[in-house]
């Protein structure tokens, strides 16, 4: 058996080699340059023998690996079970650890504005993660548009308190409003689609927004951007060295040397209070009775129907809720930035927020905070290796789906348990 | 109770019910009995609102429903157990049962219309906190059944509840439906392959073939029926 697994594998890998040199012979292998005023193609041999012997031989490990997991079948060993296991009963410890590190972490000794910086990042993604969750984890609605309601709290956001000099707190509700009111908007006429077709016309939506932003000059000043958008305020202290007038600040209220890192401090407060109201708002919605129809959507749609739940109604709730979340992260993404243009939403933003959702393991909150820390962090990581980025992040969502193909912290309840009565 | 007449159904072009008279009296058991591709199915998922009717009437309780969204058809009191039991699988047995619960106003109750379902099924109650998934076929067949009765409902459509299921424990949920017909007083319209077993409990019967109503009569007569016997019953169970 295992001299046939062999054989098969490396036919397998060599299969996977010539699949690779096709790809990358001219991809790769073949690269114009400049000399004396003429372009020449100068071929670079051996990267591509580099890469197609590396795809070769991992091909052939993962049919090893594959195999092996296959042997193992009905034993708990993997690493991953252990780890899911572990979350299960140390949960909610972990839980509350988790959250008490991100509250004392801008206190830390090396929490410089570098790390603040990527600490606020990451809070948004999660939040939006969970936003999106309520979508495609709870209700099952595969929604690749989600940055549209990002976009549209962001610029809901920015002109209102442009206009109309709004503070943050009345603002941000508006916006989670009209972001909602656009997930409803989504939500007409997608009601009847489903897997697919439903993702094609979510990711068009999201396209729409977009494009609608950037032609609508009037109101939206196009690729242009809106400037100049108000600092959110600490309870109508605002965060400035030199204030107006007469106005009270945050550092001379609570009698404090100036310091900017204050307002990143309170940015990174705000977004951690934001992110822990979405995910506690989910935890408690899948008690009720319309969380509880999301999940049976996903699960049925014609059991649901035949039991009286309104598939209508439902699927709409949860573009609006989701949407609404979605339009929090954007008031958020526009108070911080104090600018926002059109480029802040184009379909890739979408693209990694369901990665976040699809590879933590749909559904499962706490796998959204590890794939965050996991793919953010390693697009961090390679910063400096500016062009491997993308490479680094395709090649983590890779791996994610050759190991834990259901996600990082995909549910794996026993299927079958021994009843009480044997 | 139940009024159907002249129902029409359609699949995209294909007809699936030419014309179907059906009439469910209140406190029956009324069996509908036919081969695979009949239209069983389809009658019951056009009562319930799931497909809708090109044309005829349905009334219940002289009230048409035939246009209704299914929801509003629950909140009358017609509760449906869908072909293939559908539990939601990744759902706990608990919120399996609250779903079914949560839609009908009279089925608020959870507390006292569970203890009902648990009287009816014991061994749901053990299995509360387990994911629907992990049931047996036996017991997912009883979980669909008690999540219906959770809406407190007047009458009960039911598809196919012996599909895939142990001989024996066919008998207990034949023998439920007999205890929900004659103690909870819920009318009772049965589409069933297994025709024996299905007449045998019914007070009367009806036989589709292609979408129309060919037989119709007392469930023991259409035992007995000459037709009836070499079309379902001879080589059947």
């Amino acid at each position: 058996m295992g001299k046939d697994l062999i054989q098969k594998s490396l036919k397998d890998s060599l299969f996977t080699g010539i699949i690779a040199l096709a790809l990358f012979g001219p991809i790769v292998g073949l690269r114009t340059v400049a000399k004396n005023e003429v372009l020449v193609v100068e071929p670079k041999w051996f990267i591509v023998l580099l890469i197609v012997a590396f795809c070769a031989i991992g091909r052939f490990f993962i049919n090893i690996y594959s195999y092996k997991k296959e042997q193992r079948r009905g034993e708990p060993s993997s690493l991953g079970k252990a780890i899911s296991n572990f979350l299960d009963e140390k949960g909610a410890q972990i839980a509350i650890a988790a959250i008490a590190f991100s509250i004392i972490f801008p206190f830390m000794p090396f929490a410089d504005r570098y790390w603040m910086d990527i600490a606020i990042m990451m809070m948004t993604y999660i939040m939006l993660g969970w936003g999106l969750n309520i979508v495609i984890g709870l209700a099952g609605l595969l929604d690749l548009g989600y940055v549209a309601f990002y976009a549209v709290g962001a610029y809901s956001y920015a002109l209102f308190a442009i206009h109309f000099g709004w503070s943050f707190w009345i603002c941000l509700p508006i916006a989670g409003l009209f972001a909602g009111m656009f997930g409803i908007l989504l939500g007409f006429p997608v009601l009847r689609l489903r897997g697919d077709y439903l993702a094609i016309v979510t990711l068009a939506f999201g396209e729409m927004i977009r494009i609608l932003l950037l032609n609508w000059y009037e109101l939206t000043k196009g690729p242009d951007g809106l400037t100049g958008i108000p600092r959110p305020s600490f309870f109508g202290l605002p965060f400035k060295r030199y204030p107006d007038e007469g106005v009270e600040t945050f550092h001379t209220f609570f009698g404090l040397e100036y310091d900017p890192m204050q307002r990143i401090i309170f940015l990174y407060y705000l977004i951690l209070v934001l992110a822990l109201i979405t995910n506690a708002f989910t935890i408690k919605i899948r008690r009720l009775p319309v969380g509880r129809a999301w999940e049976a959507l996903r699960e049925d749609e014609i059991a649901c129907k035949s039991l009286g739940v309104n598939p209508r109604n439902t699927k709409l709730t949860a573009f609006a809720i989701g949407a609404m979340f979605g339009g929090f992260a954007g008031s958020f993404f526009a108070t911080r930035q104090a600018f926002i243009s059109p480029e802040s939403f184009t379909f890739i933003e979408s693209a990694i927020i369901v990665a976040i959702v699809v590879l933590g393991g749909m559904g499962s909150q706490t796998g959204v905070v590890l794939s965050t820390i996991f793919l953010i962090g390693l697009i961090e990581v390679f910063r400096d290796f500016e062009s491997y980025r993308m490479v680094a992040f395709g090649g983590a969502m890779v791996l994610i789906m050759i190991f834990r193909p259901r996600g990082i912290l995909a549910k794996r309840k026993p299927t079958i348990t021994m009843g009480k009565h044997g | 109770m139940l009024n159907i007449s002249k129902v029409e159904t359609f699949y995209g072009n294909i007809q699936a019910l030419r014309g179907v008279d059906v009439k469910v009296n209140d406190g029956e058991i009324v069996a509908l009995i036919g081969s695979n591709g009949a239209g069983k199915s389809t009658l019951l998922m056009t009562i319930s609102g799931v497909n809708k009717a090109a044309t005829g009437e349905i009334l219940f309780d002289n009230k048409s429903i035939v246009n209704m969204p299914p929801h509003d058809i629950v909140n009358l009191g017609i509760s449906q157990v869908p072909e293939g039991r559908r539990i939601f699988a990744r759902l706990t047995v608990e919120d399996n049962l609250r779903l079914g619960a949560s839609v009908n106003e009279k089925g608020k109750n959870f507390d006292q219309d569970s203890k009902d379902v648990y009287d009816l099924f014991p061994v749901l109650k053990d299995r509360l906190s387990q994911r629907g998934g992990t049931l047996s076929g036996g017991e997912q067949q009883m979980l669909a059944i008690g999540r219906a009765m959770m809406a407190r409902p007047s009458m009960l459509l039911l598809d196919e509840p012996s599909l895939g299921i142990a001989p024996k424990l066919v008998n207990q949920i034949f023998s439920s439906i007999k205890n929900i017909n004659k103690e909870k007083k819920v009318t009772v319209f049965l589409v069933e392959q297994n025709a024996k077993k299905a007449l045998e409990l019914a007070d009367r019967g009806y036989v589709l073939v292609n979408g129309k109503i060919s037989l119709e009569g007392q469930g023991k007569d259409l035992l007995n029926n000459p037709d009836v016997q070499a079309a379902y019953l001879e080589g059947g169970k």
